[in-house]
Parts: C-alpha cells; sequence; structure tokens
C-alpha cells in the first residue's frame, strides 16, 4: 500500500514538474512566435490564445477558398451600419474625389493615397465569403489593391508587427497582424462584383480580410498605422471588438 | 492509466464476504478517476456549449443549406423565436438583448477543453482497456435475443439488476460509442467547417459537407441528438437510482449495490 502510493506520489510529481515545465515552454515560444493575441487575458483567454496560436501555425499562408462567378449571391445583401457622419457626407457629396488613405507608424515613406492612386495600382480581384458572427453569409466579387502593395510602397520596417486601420467612423477601428497584413488576399477594395463599391458594403474603400469573419473587413477606412504594440490603441486589446466583448482574431 | 482500476468485479467476492459476515468495504472503483474527472468536465462543458450556442442562434436564427444563407436568402428552415439582432425579419416587433459577444468567447474556450478532455479520454481508453472492457459489447451481447430483453426492460423502466452496477448494458455501450466516436467527431467536425481560416487550411472538411452553411446546419441538428441523449442518460440514471449512480461517478464507489446484496441474501 505505501510502496503504491510512494510510486502514485512520485509519479503525480513527476507529471505535474513536467507539466508545468511544458507550460513555461510553450508560453516562451508563444512569445518569441507571436502565437498570443492582444486579448489573451481574462477567463475566456485561454480559448482565445490556443486558437490563434494553432490557426497561425496551420494557416499562416493559407488562401481563403475562392469560389466562380456564377457562386456570388445575388441580390448582394447591405448589412446595417451605425448613420454616415457628416465628414462621410461631405466627401460624398464631392464624389470622394477628396478621400484619402493616410498611412503612419512604423514605416519609412509616411503617405497619403487618394482613391485615383489606389485605382492605378495593380488591379486584383477575389471572390470569397464573407461570413458574419450571427451566422448568415454570402459570397462577392471583390476588386482592389492587395494591402500588402501599398505597404510595400511606403516600406514598412522590420520591426512592424501589426496594422491598425481606422474607418471615418473614430469609434471603427481594428488591427491585424503582418501575417493577415500582407497575406495576397488581404485588400483595399474600391470594387464589387464588377462594379464601384457600394456605399452599404463599405465604399469607397473596405478593408477586405477573408479568413476572418466579417466585422474584421471594416468600411469606409481612411488611415493606416503601423506599429509593433497595440498598447497605445484604445485600451490595448487590439480594437474595438473586445472593448464591446468580442474576439480581436476572427479566424475562429 | 487509472482506466483499469474500473475492471468488473466478480459479485463472488462481495456475497462471500457478507455469508462470512465480515464487514468489509469495496476498495474496487466502479469508475476509475479519469473516467469520472473527464465525464464532469465534459458535462460542465457541454452545459457551456449549449448555452452559448443557443446565444449564438438566436442572433441569426434561419438555417439553410448549401455554402451561403442571409435575410435575402430562403431559408432551409426557421426557428419561430425573436431575435438578437435587428436585421432578421422574425415577424416580432422586438428584438431580444443581444449576448453574441461572451457567448463566443465561451464556446470556444468550452470547445478547446472538451476537445482536448475528450483526446486524453479516447486515449486512455485505448491503452486501459477501458474501451474493450467496458464500451465494446461482449460477443454475447450481439444477439437478437439479448438486444431485445434489453429493449424490452429499457421500456418497462424496469430497475436494472445487481450487475449493471458494475457495467453497462449492451444498448449503454451501443449510446456510448455511438456519442463518443460518432456525434462529437461530427460536431467538432461542422464545427471547424465554419471557420473560414480552418477552412482556408483544409477545404475538404467544408467542401465534403456542401457549404459552410449546411456545415452549420448540421451542427445544429448534431446538437439536438446530443441533447436527446443528455435527456434520456438523465432519465436512465433516475431510473437506475439516482443516489447510487451519482455516488458512482463522484466518488467512483458503489456501496450501497454492497448492502442490497447483503439483505438479498440473508
Amino acid at each position: 500500500m505505501t510502496d503504491l502510493s510512494r510510486r502514485k506520489l512520485i509519479s503525480w510529481g513527476l507529471a505535474a514538474t513536467a507539466g508545468v515545465a511544458g507550460l513555461s515552454v510553450a508560453a516562451r515560444i508563444a512569445q518569441k512566435y507571436a502565437l498570443i493575441p492582444p486579448d489573451h487575458g481574462g477567463i475566456c483567454g485561454l480559448g482565445e490564445t490556443l486558437t490563434y496560436a494553432s490557426h497561425r501555425l496551420l494557416t499562416r499562408h493559407s488562401l481563403a477558398r475562392e469560389f466562380s462567378q456564377s457562386q456570388i449571391s445575388k441580390p448582394p445583401l447591405v448589412n446595417e451600419m451605425p448613420p454616415l457622419n457628416d465628414a462621410y457626407k461631405r466627401l460624398q457629396a464631392g464624389g470622394f474625389a477628396d478621400w484619402r488613405l493616410t498611412v503612419t507608424g512604423m514605416v519609412d515613406r509616411p503617405s497619403s493615397f487618394s482613391l485615383a492612386q489606389l485605382r492605378s495600382y495593380p488591379r486584383r480581384s477575389q471572390i470569397t465569403q464573407i461570413a458574419c458572427e450571427e451566422g448568415w453569409s454570402y459570397i462577392a466579387e471583390w476588386i482592389g489593391v492587395p494591402l500588402s502593395h501599398v505597404l510595400e510602397l511606403v516600406e514598412v520596417q522590420p520591426q512592424a508587427r501589426y496594422v491598425v486601420y481606422l474607418s471615418i467612423d473614430p469609434d471603427w477601428w481594428d488591427s491585424i497582424d503582418m501575417s493577415d497584413a500582407m497575406h495576397p488576399q488581404t485588400f483595399l477594395a474600391y470594387g464589387m462584383n464588377g462594379d464601384e463599391l457600394p456605399v452599404g458594403n463599405g465604399g469607397p474603400l473596405r478593408l477586405r480580410v477573408p479568413r476572418q469573419l466579417g466585422y474584421k473587413s471594416v468600411k469606409f477606412i481612411t488611415h493606416l498605422t503601423v506599429t509593433d504594440s497595440l498598447k497605445g490603441f484604445g485600451k490595448g486589446l487590439g480594437s474595438m471588438e473586445p472593448e464591446a466583448g468580442y474576439a480581436w482574431y476572427a479566424g475562429i | 492509466m487509472a482506466g483499469s482500476e474500473s475492471a468488473q468485479v466478480p459479485l463472488e467476492a462481495y456475497v462471500a464476504s457478507a455469508a462470512s459476515s465480515v464487514p468489509t468495504t469495496p476498495v474496487t472503483l466502479r469508475h476509475s478517476a479519469l473516467v469520472r474527472i473527464t465525464h464532469w468536465i465534459t458535462t460542465l462543458c457541454f452545459l457551456a456549449l449549449l448555452v452559448t450556442g443557443m446565444e449564438i442562434v438566436i442572433s441569426h436564427p434561419r438555417f439553410y443549406w448549401g455554402e451561403t444563407g442571409n435575410v435575402l436568402t430562403t431559408p432551409l428552415f426557421r426557428i419561430p423565436i425573436p431575435s438578437s439582432r435587428s436585421l432578421v425579419p422574425t415577424g416580432y416587433g422586438y428584438v431580444l438583448p443581444d449576448q453574441n459577444g461572451w457567448s463566443r468567447y465561451l464556446h470556444f474556450q468550452a470547445a478547446w477543453i472538451v476537445v482536448l478532455t475528450g483526446l486524453l479520454y479516447v486515449i486512455s481508453a485505448f491503452f486501459s482497456g477501458h474501451l474493450r472492457k467496458d464500451l465494446l459489447p461482449g460477443t454475447a451481447d450481439l444477439s437478437w435475443r439479448s438486444f431485445s430483453t434489453a429493449i424490452a426492460s429499457h421500456l418497462r423502466f424496469k430497475r436494472p439488476g445487481e450487475a449493471e452496477a458494475w457495467s453497462y448494458n449492451v444498448l449503454q455501450r451501443f449510446s456510448y460509442l455511438f456519442v463518443i466516436f460518432v456525434l462529437f467527431p461530427l460536431i467538432i467536425w461542422t464545427g471547424l467547417a465554419m471557420s473560414p481560416a480552418f477552412v482556408s487550411a483544409f477545404p475538404v472538411t467544408v467542401t465534403s459537407l456542401g457549404g459552410q452553411q449546411s456545415a452549420r446546419t448540421i451542427h445544429f441538428f448534431v446538437t439536438i441528438a446530443l441533447v436527446l441523449f443528455l435527456l434520456v442518460h438523465v432519465v436512465m440514471i433516475c431510473v437506475a437510482g439516482f443516489k447510487s449512480r451519482m455516488r458512482a461517478m463522484v466518488t467512483g464507489k458503489v456501496i450501497k449495490g454492497c448492502a442490497d446484496i447483503q439483505t438479498e441474501r440473508t
């Protein structure tokens, strides 16, 4: 009996030590390879970290599924959204001629782009699905310039880790890591289904992140900031979603 | 592995001790510590997944088949309840409070825990003999006669005999195997098939189901199957003796069963 319990004690002790050591090694690796999301705190931080880390290991280079022309959802869906503000309405009255996308932060050449400039860059299109966290989805063709092209123009510094993007609505901002920012399907989209991007779908400029849920594809983009830390933005959780109770990483 | 402790105990051992009137307590456990711990972690996670899953469904209580589906698409069916989002035309004049944020955080957290717990259980069940001894039906169990006897006694809500305090009957074995090796893998698969990032790396997980909305619909029906299992499971525990079965799954011990034999034999 005592022999058995001593053996049990030793094996449980060894298991516990191995567990603690394993966890601390895992935490260090996760930190080194940027596998921890900004909203990793709180009760559900473990699940968020496991999801984000496993996706970064499994899906770093994978491409979102693309569909055929015939699979495009008709009619296109326009989701509900907050009322457009005065700044937007002024630019809309001028046909968005004065719409600017400014890029600042950890870049060698901080710049400002007009829509005409963005349209002059390599034009790409993708037919991808946009899925909402509520459960519905639709397929559309998105036309624009890959975000990576713009990031190369402004010369992102090597220590950069995130791109923060802001809507013309000051309460609407988000961020993605460099892996998603440099992904070939992450677009600054200005067109949809062969036409200009409708206002209801985020026109004139929307950031399209097809490997994440719809709420990461923020509408009416006016500003990008390249950074190595999300601490200085809002409550430091990476976007306004965690502040409203939603996950920062929406690849699920 | 601790699972080996749950080996079937010959009844004679207890009967003998009862006959010799030496009061002994059985030290052999009905359920191993690993089975008991994984059982209750799974229970907690399942309840968390169920409640948060219902909250997520409330934000769009419509179901579709194929790749896409939204308020402009004809649904396969819809649940006649109000929604927590104003976009959904439910016919009700009001919108329920939105609980999607924390529900989604908790849903995926519980999913991770239950998947890791389930893996631990299945792997240990393979190596400890729990699968072979307790779950896979014996050859004697595989006759129509034993099936019909088991079904008949279940339909009559007959209280199970003493032997069943120590091992699962044939219907239990089949339903547990079905839940562990069919329903759980199916609900994990359909859950992953809804993830835009996961299917970018493994597109076949969703294309084989006919699309993301099909995956969501199947996920819903598998949930219903799991809830039905839970209800029947709880009813059967009440029929068999709630206190003794709960004690067995909490402490691992079957003390009352031993006392029953003593009174029967004397």
